[in-house]
């Protein structure tokens, strides 16, 4: 055992961590003493921008390579995907502030577990090793359990939560066992030493390590809410507080594409045969039943959540390519999805008022007229969703249809850009509900300066992106380097 | 010694326990246990490596399985209870206000 | 060599079992065989100190040992990793230390984060 690598030193690779972690301690126990839950929620964002800013001075330092034995990556990969998370965690508590007021759920533990969930998914983008990828997930998982059932005297948030908790728990047995034989075969958890061990022990035929491979892409199609491993996401994205299911949507999404693209770029890279074979047709039903499925809904989270899930399908895609270029445009995806998306669960939060749910898609009739910028807003983030130009879920959807073609997968393309155009059906039906019928009745909505600084960031991210793209191309490639 | 290859067996057996009864049984309480059977079957065939290889971390990932499945099993009690309290049911097939 | 293994070593603990089993068996079989059998409904009624017996015997528990059983299983499962600390902490000296006491201190914020919220006042 090497003891030298045991200095005060590699902390500091751990400090954005640590520093969301004490925030989370000392918002639990603020929460003992204070009556204003509000500044509950103030002491999480400071956390967090600190957090954020102690992860850009890591970042400024250039540091590369693992601590901890190997355990812990601080490269340019991992800090593309915190920064994700900060914009999810940021964004969610801006939106969550009025929303748990009006659901009389301004429990204080609110702030703490969202921060918790987001240090989860920071371990699972650093994490270099199996066991740290399994820490990172459950201490994600288990926070992001407790926030779908947080509103206690709903039985359909508690319904949500028992469901996502049954099948995640599930997923993360896999998880485990998949470890368990990878570990067994070549002795290490380390994913860099499991790439050298594979090709000194002569692994590649293996058919246990299949099996363990299998284990993973079960897990983390879970996680990622892959068909068929999806049957949670819709229950648990309708039953969830809505400002829950934008958080969940976006971060445990992207930190499982994160852990999917470290694990198998960088521990099963010589498997990629393998690996993309199975995850084709995955993405390929994925998409099918995300977008088809999504027609039928009635109920606009749930119709998201579909989409949703067709999205994991598309950014898939990037990982199934087995190039840089298809995990950069990955990550693009995740960024742009995250604005997109959340911008268009703070619209639906803000049709949330006392005594009225809004969350039908017969809601949303004639809501051009009574309430014409939120159902502009609205317009812009299902266009963004559809991938129309000149939004930023064109360049998305566009620059991961590429890396996939330069790839060679053009079937693949062509069947995406299918079901691209089936999505479309969906996501301007609210549109034409918005702009095309007329209102039934005077909707309220229930708006605050934080929500609107939230909408005007994930608008002008997405409008912004979608016209000058090249700058975050171009940063997501410059993270990749090194890796 | 009893070689390596019974207790992978007795793993894979003890883990497809979990597996079924999870996948069969109707009542919540009983899909925790099938859980943390099958949590505890990947405990054995990792202390089992563990030993095989002479190496310590398989031992280490079991103190930490055993940790994280003890938090998973008070987070899904908390929530059974939760629910519970809304609707007095441990019955899978009774929790179906949502329609996945 | 695989396959051909007879643990030997443990055939007196396979002998005991199957002994045990026996021993404790026989009686009961005996019993079954030698003893008259003759029913009635007095006698099959459970036993309570010769008073008749009051309800059923599964009865539900306060929700009040749920939340003491949930501590008690979080806070005695992470003292697990205490053990392997005291046994290496000569080896790894001042950096496990301060580890340990960071992972203690998140232990004490949640008891009492606990304490506050009245999870262990049992009125």
């Amino acid at each position: 055992m090497i003891l030298s690598d045991f200095n005060l030193l590699s902390i500091r690779v751990l400090v954005p961590e640590i520093i969301l972690i004490c925030s989370a301690l000392i918002i639990l126990l603020l929460n003992l003493v204070v009556k204003r839950k509000e500044t509950l929620a103030f002491t999480g964002l400071v956390g967090t921008l600190v957090s954020a800013y102690s992860s850009f001075k890591l970042y400024a330092l250039s540091l590369s390579g693992s601590e901890f034995m190997g355990m812990f990556a601080f490269d340019g990969y991992s800090i593309f995907f915190k920064f994700i998370f900060y914009i999810n965690i940021v964004l969610t508590i801006f939106i969550s502030i009025r929303y748990i007021s009006i659901e009389m759920a301004s429990f204080g533990e609110y702030y703490a577990l969202l921060l918790f969930a987001t240090s989860g998914m920071m371990i699972m983008a650093s994490a270099t090793d199996l066991m740290v990828i399994y820490l990172g997930l459950e201490l994600m998982a288990l926070s992001t359990y407790i926030l779908t059932g947080i509103l206690r005297k709903q039985v359909r948030s508690g319904e949500a939560a028992i469901k996502y908790f049954l099948l995640g728990a599930f997923s993360s047995a896999f998880l485990l066992y998949g470890i368990s034989l990878t570990y067994g075969l070549t002795g290490t958890t380390n994913l860099k030493e499991i790439a050298v061990a594979m090709e000194t022990l002569n692994l590649l035929g293996s058919p246990v390590f299949l099996l363990g491979l299998i284990f993973f892409i079960v897990a983390f199609g879970f996680k990622i809410a892959l068909v068929p491993f999806h049957m949670w996401a819709p229950d648990a994205y309708e039953g969830a507080p809505t400002s829950i299911t934008a958080f969940m949507s976006v971060g445990p999404k992207a930190a499982g594409f994160a852990v999917l693209g470290r694990v198998f770029f960088e521990a099963f890279g010589s498997m990629h045969v393998q690996w993309s074979s199975i995850l084709i047709p995955l993405s390929v039903l994925t998409m099918l039943v995300g977008s088809v499925t999504a027609i039928a809904q009635t109920n606009i989270k749930r119709m998201l959540a579909y989409s949703s899930i067709a999205h994991a399908g598309y950014a898939l895609l990037g990982i199934i390519t087995g190039t840089s270029e298809g995990l950069s445009s990955m990550m693009n995806y995740m960024l742009i999805y995250a604005f997109m998306n959340i911008g268009a669960f703070a619209v639906v939060i803000m049709l949330r008022s006392e005594g009225f749910m809004g969350e039908e898609l017969s809601d949303y009739e004639g809501l051009a007229k009574t309430r014409p910028v939120a159902s502009s807003l609205m317009l812009i983030f299902m266009f963004s969703l559809t991938g129309i130009p000149p939004t930023a879920g064109f360049i998305a959807k566009f620059y991961i249809f590429m890396s996939a073609i330069n790839a060679g997968y053009t079937y693949l393309v062509i069947i995406a850009v299918i079901f691209s155009a089936v999505s479309a059906f969906f996501y301007l039906r609210v549109v034409m509900y918005m702009y095309m019928k007329e209102p039934k009745a005077e909707v309220v909505l229930s708006t605050s300066t934080a929500m609107n600084i939230a909408l005007t960031v994930t608008v002008v991210s997405t409008l912004v992106i979608g016209v000058f793209p090249s700058a975050l191309i171009e940063l997501a490639r410059m993270s990749l380097s090194g890796f | 010694m009893v070689p390596l290859s019974w207790y992978i067996v007795l793993s894979a057996v003890v883990f497809s326990i979990g597996v079924i009864g999870f996948l069969t049984r109707r009542n919540l309480i009983i899909a925790f246990i099938s859980i943390e059977l099958m949590l505890n079957s990947v405990n054995i065939s990792l202390v089992a490596f563990s030993h095989y290889l002479q190496s310590i971390k398989g031992q280490i990932m079991v103190f930490l399985v055993i940790a994280v499945a003890a938090a998973e099993a008070v987070v899904g009690l908390a929530i059974l209870i939760a629910l519970f309290r809304n609707k007095p049911t441990v019955n899978v097939d009774e929790i179906n206000l949502l329609k996945g | 060599m695989p396959g051909t293994y007879i643990p030997i070593n443990y055939l007196p603990v396979l002998i005991i079992l199957i002994a045990a089993t026996l021993i404790g068996l026989a009686p009961l079989l005996i019993g079954i065989i030698l003893r008259p059998r003759r029913p009635y409904p007095a006698k099959l009624s459970p036993y309570e100190s010769g008073i008749p017996p009051v309800g059923e015997p599964r009865e539900r528990f306060s929700v009040k040992f749920y939340i003491i059983a949930m501590l008690f299983v979080v806070f005695d499962v992470e003292a697990v990793f205490l053990y392997p600390w005291a046994v290496a902490y000569d080896k790894i000296g001042l950096y496990s230390f301060i580890e340990m006491m960071i992972f203690i201190y998140i232990l004490l914020v949640g008891y009492i984060y606990a304490w506050g919220k009245g999870a262990i006042e049992w009125e």
